[in-house]
């Protein structure tokens, strides 16, 4: 094993988490820092020619290839947990820029109570009406006090919408259910493609209270504060799972990429495979990789930070035994804890009377409704906690996936009769999907598999996951909303989603799994402080979603990104100078 | 090296569009024949595939089908390539059945499901329309079935470059322009009404080369 020159940073992966940390740490800092990215780099006009539904979207060009790594799943302890040998569930980036490249840029702050669910609903409802088995926690920090990051995150991207809650002032467009925000977005609405303004149309003409999607694909040019420009969105259509061609949706090689390269203190290396965490009494010392040719480097450094998204931060602090891996038995340990998976589903296909062009759009032009989220509504007889959003966005619907839907009045899935209808139904097929909170529970967790190995002979990660009661029947009452928008919107008919049963490694819901390495006011019932400090040991840092201690019903990049400026201005502001627990 | 296997087609069958999406390595034999060399099938496997193909997506007067497509070639470039063999997939040992919720953990590659499959459907290009429907209702359920039909579906609509929807048959027939670098001016504007501009390519918008994936 090599080893190499000392860095005061080493940083492992190459997302908005990791890249976000190494421009906060280097613009504002004389570190030097090390960014060890196990993907490839990002070329110059890499996405012009990309916009191939079958290598991008179906082969899955731009995520983790199985074939090197994945994990094992099962629903319970008394299960065997085998691999998902091909991509389903979620889709882990990898590459510069990580899953920040390809995602589909819907920016939502939380509701505030989420950070303090465990306290509000014990307050509201009582221990006897919590699941039993539940593991919900307070995160240690409140919406109010990470308010000013949720700017600073949301001008970096320059994300466009419509505030509906403006210092307490109520504004009409935008959600009205949202915490107060302190300004308004950076950039007005995206423009909305016409199955969304259906729903909208429908979902006011019900009483609700439509409001564009918070959208990192920007509704006009923007300048960020550190001076990157980006063009506005064109609704191409090619956001998901690609990347975009023109640099108009907030990616980290297209925000963040240009200030680290003007930085000489840093370097970001690319096809270098962390494997572990090197530490001695109490402090990381550095990391060890691998080249994709085996070749194994120790990196030296007095800070670590693990930026490698929920599923790696877990299992690079399990194999590097940093941390006491949970124990589901005793409730013990913390690492590997408070597995979640934000409940995204289908909530209802409908099929229109006119054509929808619904190849038009970006991945977050949209509109959504929050009546239904979190505790705005009125739970009175409903035989579940929390809730969620509805929303329909077109972020550009592409036919190898998505041809031969067909009402369920078409019994054919082949031949002339099926092939018929699919084409008369083709472009007038919409959805309306559910995005719902999914709690946390004492039997979800992860812990490293006694079986499978990655390619390099370490073992998998395993997950340990399936649902509850409660998001069965959260689901099953978002769907029933969601039936009756589609029905106002026009539907001749609805399919509307069959319900969860137990979780589904192969269907994809969205790749925002939380949990593994929480945060929290206490050591003992969580792994990082609320500056993502381990406190176990105080010069490693572990950054992004793997804190959340349960999944709220938004999407997490935005919230991962708000809590890596504050800790960040932590670091740079008090660890510095006094490297201590924070 | 397998002997080069070649399937013919009637270029009427096909359209003279097809000379487009096949431009790399077709040789027109006649005026009414296109060889094309098979990567992957032999050619009495991939009249079979094809003769499938095209009752799971038909040609008829709803318009063109899996035969016009080019389907056939699709599916064979994409058996001979890296999804063909596996490359992306998990395949350590060892193999145990699991819940559906764990999907697929069989050892077979889709090479060799088709193999498998097709050498159950010797004969199946020369039945009439009827026995072949009937023989491929009693294959419906099995996992070879349910890739010819996604295939299929993935030839009839896939960018030209992969060797199916030659000609863009498949984005006309269901009004896809393809890749396109801007809807800004249309997005709200045709709202209820169709916007159906003539398809382009992939290469023909960026004016590149493109390496697809069944290639590397
Ligand atoms: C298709 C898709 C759509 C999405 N849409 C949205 C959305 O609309 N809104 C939203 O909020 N979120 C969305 N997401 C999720 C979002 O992309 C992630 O939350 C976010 O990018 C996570 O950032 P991160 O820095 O924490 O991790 P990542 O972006 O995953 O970066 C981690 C990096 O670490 C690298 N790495 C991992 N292990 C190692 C190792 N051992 N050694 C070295 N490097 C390693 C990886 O290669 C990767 O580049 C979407 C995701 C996908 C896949
Ligand atoms: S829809 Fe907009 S943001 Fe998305 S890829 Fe196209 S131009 Fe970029």
């Amino acid at each position: 094993m090599k080893t190499l020159r000392h860095t005061d940073a080493v940083i492992v992966g190459g997302g908005w988490t990791g890249l976000l940390m190494a421009k906060e740490l280097t613009a504002r800092t004389p570190l030097s820092v090390v960014v060890l990215e196990r993907g490839a780099s990002r070329r110059k006009g890499e996405y012009s020619a990309s916009m191939d539904e079958l290598d991008y979207y179906i082969r899955l060009r731009m995520m983790q290839d199985p074939s090197q790594e994945t994990v094992t799943l099962r629903h319970s302890r008394d299960d065997r947990a085998l691999p998902l040998r091909q991509h389903g569930a979620f889709l882990p980036g990898t590459g510069t820029g990580g899953a920040g490249e390809h995602w589909s840029g819907i920016a939502y702050r939380y509701l505030p109570d989420v950070f303090e669910l465990l306290t509000r609903t014990r307050e509201k409802y009582g221990v006897k009406r919590m699941p039993e088995d539940h593991s919900i926690e307070d995160w240690g920090v409140t919406y109010n006090e990470l308010e000013p990051y949720y700017v600073r995150a949301e001008r970096l991207m320059g994300i466009s919408g419509r505030a509906g809650n403006l210092n307490g002032r109520a504004i009409a467009g935008g959600n009205p259910f949202e915490g107060p925000r302190s300004v308004d977005f950076p950039n007005p609405p995206t423009k909305i493609p016409y199955l969304a303004a259906m729903f909208r149309d429908a979902a006011s003409s019900l009483g609700y209270h439509p409001y564009a999607l918070p959208a990192a694909t920007i509704s006009q040019a923007y300048t960020n504060p550190d001076g990157i420009a980006r063009p506005a969105c064109t609704y191409c259509g090619y956001c998901e799972r690609f990347g975009c061609m023109i640099g108009a949706k907030a990616q980290p090689s297209n925000t963040l990429l240009p200030l680290i390269a003007r930085q000489k203190s840093v370097s970001l290396k690319n096809d270098c495979w962390v494997q572990k965490i090197v530490h001695k009494d109490g402090r990381a010392r550095g990391v060890v990789y691998r080249d994709s040719k085996g070749a194994e480097f120790f990196q030296p450094a007095d800070m670590v930070f693990l930026a490698s998204w929920t599923l790696n931060n877990t299992r690079l602090l399990l194999l590097s035994q940093i941390g006491e891996a949970y124990d589901p038995a005793t409730g013990r340990g913390s690492v590997g804890r408070n597995l979640t998976h934000q409940v995204a589903a289908p909530a209802v296909t409908g099929f229109f009377e006119k054509p929808l062009n619904r190849f038009m759009g970006a991945g977050s032009a949209g509109v959504a409704i929050a009546d239904f989220d979190g505790d705005v509504f009125d739970h009175t007889g409903l035989p579940f906690l929390r809730g969620g959003t509805l929303y329909s966005v077109c972020y550009g619907f592409k036919p190898m996936t998505n041809f031969g839907v067909t009402p369920p009045s078409v019994k054919a899935r082949w031949g002339p009769e099926w092939k018929r209808a699919a084409l008369d139904w083709y472009d007038r097929t919409g959805r309306i999907q559910l995005y719902g909170e999914h709690l946390a529970y004492r039997g979800n967790f992860m812990d490293l598999d006694p079986v499978y190995k990655d390619a390099f002979g370490q073992p998998l990660l395993r997950l340990t996951l399936d649902w509850r009661d409660n998001e069965r029947r959260m689901a099953e009452f978002l769907t029933a909303k969601a039936v009756e928008i589609a029905r106002a919107m026009g539907a001749r008919q609805t399919i509307p989603f069959a319900g969860l049963k137990h979780y589904d490694g192969t269907r994809y819901q969205g790749t925002h799994l939380q949990g593994g390495a929480i945060m929290g006011a206490s050591p003992e019932r969580s792994a990082v402080n609320t500056h993502m400090q381990s406190w176990r040991m105080p010069n490693l840092f572990v950054l992004g979603a793997s804190a959340f201690p349960q999944n709220p019903s938004g999407n997490p990049t935005l919230t991962a990104v708000a809590l890596t400026y504050r800790a960040a201005d932590a670091i740079v502001e008090r660890y510095v100078k006094r490297p201590q627990l924070l | 090296m397998r002997r080069r296997e070649f399937l013919e087609i009637s270029v009427s069958a096909v359209g003279g569009a097809l000379i487009y999406s096949l431009d790399r390595r077709p040789t027109l034999l006649g005026a009414q024949t296109l060889r094309v060399p098979l990567r992957f099938f032999t050619a009495s496997e991939a009249k079979i595939v094809a003769a499938a193909a095209a009752r799971i997506f038909p040609s008829d007067d709803a318009g063109p089908g899996a035969n016009e497509a080019g389907v056939v070639i699709y599916i064979d470039r994409q058996l001979a390539g890296p999804y063909g063999r596996d490359r992306w997939r998990y395949t350590q040992e060892p193999f145990e059945a699991g819940l559906p919720e764990l999907g697929y953990q069989g050892r077979e590659t889709p090479r060799q499901i088709y193999r498998a499959g097709l050498a159950k459907l010797a004969g199946f290009d020369a039945l009439d329309a009827a026995a072949q429907d009937a023989a491929l209702r009693a294959i419906e359920l099995t996992p070879f079935f349910a890739l010819l039909r996604t295939h299929t579906i993935e030839g009839m609509f896939c960018d030209p470059m992969h060797g199916g929807n030659a000609g863009m048959v498949g984005w006309q027939l269901i009004g896809f322009p393809g890749p396109s670098m801007s809807f800004d001016d249309e997005v709200e504007k045709y709202y209820g009404r169709a916007f159906r501009p003539k398809p382009q390519s992939l290469e023909q918008i960026s004016g590149e080369r493109v390496k697809p994936s069944e290639e590397s």
